[in-house]
């Protein structure tokens, strides 16, 4: 009865929530901007003289430095970059001279293309593995998953990578290509042969923290009294399931989930070298080393923004898929 | 009387080894403690009993077999083994050092925000949430860019940006403690904050401060040796495990070993540290952690 009547009243508060918590996110995009200039602002070794190398003297340095607007106090360029990231204008590359857009445009699809399917792999088979082994606690399988995910989750993703490319693609099988193999130009779904080991290189390494979180959160919901209630009232164990358990406990999950997301942004640099894949970690270790600022800016903001956007996401994803949390609302 | 006081007083400073001591009844950590001593071991003393220099030319590059070594050479006509023995030693003290760093910086941090509570705790928190949305890889390689792979930069980068990781726990630890009556009873005895946050609160988290030293080990293990794989060492051709897989790996097909080696040892040393902090983490009620590297 009263729920249909509260049913306004929920609508809004939920929308307020998101309004606070976007900008909040927004805040803090903000700082991280800021915080990414002045970082990579700090440098003591300037671009100019990475550009020009052992040809380089003072007419030319000033020259270049001009031209790039490294001549200008910081909080000019800071605004003038902030602005031009705004409008979709991300500088020039110093190392390929190219517009940043364009030449990391292509890349940061073929990231995100490996991070989707990683994610919509790993999440599902993280929550099954977890839920699973709450419903069979202390039985064969927990055990097993139990130990699985630890020794999984300790290794780091370039030993997790390496380890399949010994067994799958090199020395002990060879069922699997050990590299990537995209030219410019071809979409990412071309080889996917070559898209195995990275994207299950990423899922090794992100699943077993989501799939041991779900665990906890499911054995504490099938505990719970609302769960006796719905089996004593005699419900089908589908019913109790599906309908009483996992969203109760899919909520908690959530925010392991998103940090486990924003952990793939993290993931893709180390697993991208690794495969050779040509995505946005391969251009930040490259543009690390030849110290390509507008481009080591782009990424970081980029990556920064993975992150800040899914932790929204999970804490809006939340409210609405936990009934508690949704009901208190106002 | 006085009896009784000598017997609380006796169960009171038996605690904290208690801990360490349950953990270690478990098979997962004794089995972590193994490969852990072990690996260590071989980081720690393999440089004096390598055969040969960690960058000496052996002979014929990307042999798998060769007369005088035992696993062949590498892509630069090195030995493989030496260098493997050689390679744990900078990954195994920078990732101690880096630990020890963060939870020094990062338990303070949390503790301090945790007992001061308002404003403080705010300001500490807030500006921990900028820098966990950095991942620390990458925050490593934007230090990395402006400083180049000096050895005590990677230290402090992965020490610090390890901290707001640590402080988050242990501030949820501290939290609850806080609210108990012998702080009270501290303060109105009149102690400093000083001594109440560190020898009154400290105290009583110090079996999350446990899980949480091994969990960040582990990480930081994997993590600079991450970096060394995407070839940031303090040396270009150092002895490293990390460095080692990115540089043989192109001949893994007629060299398996230069790969194989480096990439088992760091495997099961952070799997012998992630061994023993599950084991820590069940015997201290329940604390399992979510978020890789967060």
């Amino acid at each position: 009865m009263w729920g249909h009547e509260g049913h306004g009243f929920v609508k809004k508060p939920i929308l307020l929530f998101v309004g606070r918590r976007m900008l909040f996110g927004a805040t803090t995009l903000l700082v991280v901007s800021l915080l990414i200039f002045l970082v990579t602002q700090a440098l003591p070794a300037d671009p100019a003289s990475a550009i020009l190398g052992r040809e380089a003297n003072p007419e030319a340095l000033a020259a270049i430095r001009a031209d790039l607007g490294l001549d200008r106090p910081w909080y000019v360029q800071y605004f003038d970059w902030l602005l031009g990231v705004l409008s979709g204008d991300f500088g020039t590359s110093y190392a390929t001279r190219m517009p940043v857009a364009d030449y990391l445009g292509p890349r940061v699809g073929y990231s995100f293309f490996l991070m989707g399917v990683a994610a919509i792999t790993s999440i599902p088979l993280s929550i099954v593995i977890g839920s699973y082994a709450a419903l069979k606690r202390d039985k064969k399988f927990d055990t097993t998953s139990s130990i699985g995910t630890l020794v999984l989750a300790a290794m780091p993703e370039f030993v997790v990578g390496t380890l399949l490319i010994i067994l799958f693609a090199t020395t002990i099988f060879q069922w699997l290509p050990a590299v990537t193999y995209l030219p410019p130009g071809t979409a990412p779904w071309q080889d996917l042969d070559g898209i195995v080991l990275p994207v299950a290189t990423l899922v090794i390494s992100v699943s077993p923290y989501v799939a041991r979180v779900m665990r906890a959160a499911m054995v504490e919901v099938l505990e719970s009294d609302y769960v006796e209630m719905a089996r004593l009232k005699g419900m089908p164990e589908r019913t109790v399931l599906w309908r009483h358990s996992l969203p109760n406990a899919i909520g908690p999950t959530l925010q392991v989930i998103a940090l486990n997301l924003a952990f793939l942004a993290g993931g893709v640099i180390v697993v991208e070298r690794l495969f050779n894949y040509p995505g946005i970690g391969s251009a930040l270790a490259d543009a690390v080393r030849s110290r390509d600022m507008p481009v080591v800016q782009f990424l970081a903001l980029i990556i920064a923004s993975v992150y800040v956007v899914t932790n929204l996401l999970a804490d809006v994803g939340t409210v609405l898929v936990t009934p508690r949390l949704r009901t208190r609302l106002k | 009387m006085s009896a009784g006081h000598e017997i609380d007083f006796a169960t009171a400073m038996e605690r904290p080894p208690g801990i360490v001591r349950q953990a270690l009844r478990l098979r997962r950590t004794q089995i972590g403690v193994g490969l852990f001593v072990t690996l260590a071991m071989v980081s720690l003393i393999g440089p004096f009993v390598a055969p040969y220099g960690s960058t000496q030319f052996v002979g014929k590059p990307n042999s798998r077999k060769f007369e005088g070594t035992l696993f062949g050479t590498d892509y630069f006509g090195q030995d493989v083994w030496s260098r493997f023995l050689f390679g744990g030693r900078t990954i195994l003290i920078l990732a101690v050092c880096a630990t020890a760093l963060g939870i020094l910086v990062g338990g303070s941090l949390g503790l301090i925000a945790a007992y001061q509570r308002g404003r403080i705790d705010e300001a500490i928190m807030r500006s921990f949430d900028v820098i966990l949305s950095f991942p620390q890889v990458l925050l490593s390689l934007l230090v990395i860019t402006m400083f180049g792979p000096s050895p005590y930069l990677i230290i402090l980068t992965v020490g610090l940006s390890t901290s707001p990781r640590i402080a988050r726990i242990i501030r949820g630890a501290a939290v609850p403690v806080v609210e108990r009556d012998f702080i009270a009873a501290a303060e109105a005895l009149g102690e400093s904050r000083r001594r109440v946050v560190f020898a009154e609160l400290l105290p009583n988290v110090t079996s999350a401060l446990l899980v949480e030293v091994n969990l960040r080990l582990t990480y930081s293990i994997g993590l600079i040796a991450s970096l060394a794989f995407l070839g940031f060492t303090p040396t270009p051709n150092a002895a490293n495990w990390g460095l080692m897989i990115q540089e043989n790996r192109v001949a893994l097909v007629i060299q398996p070993w230069g790969v194989v080696l480096p990439t088992l040892a760091i495997a099961l040393l952070t799997i012998g540290t992630g061994l023993i902090g599950d084991g820590l983490s069940r015997v201290s009620a329940g604390i399992d952690r979510g978020g890789k590297g967060e």
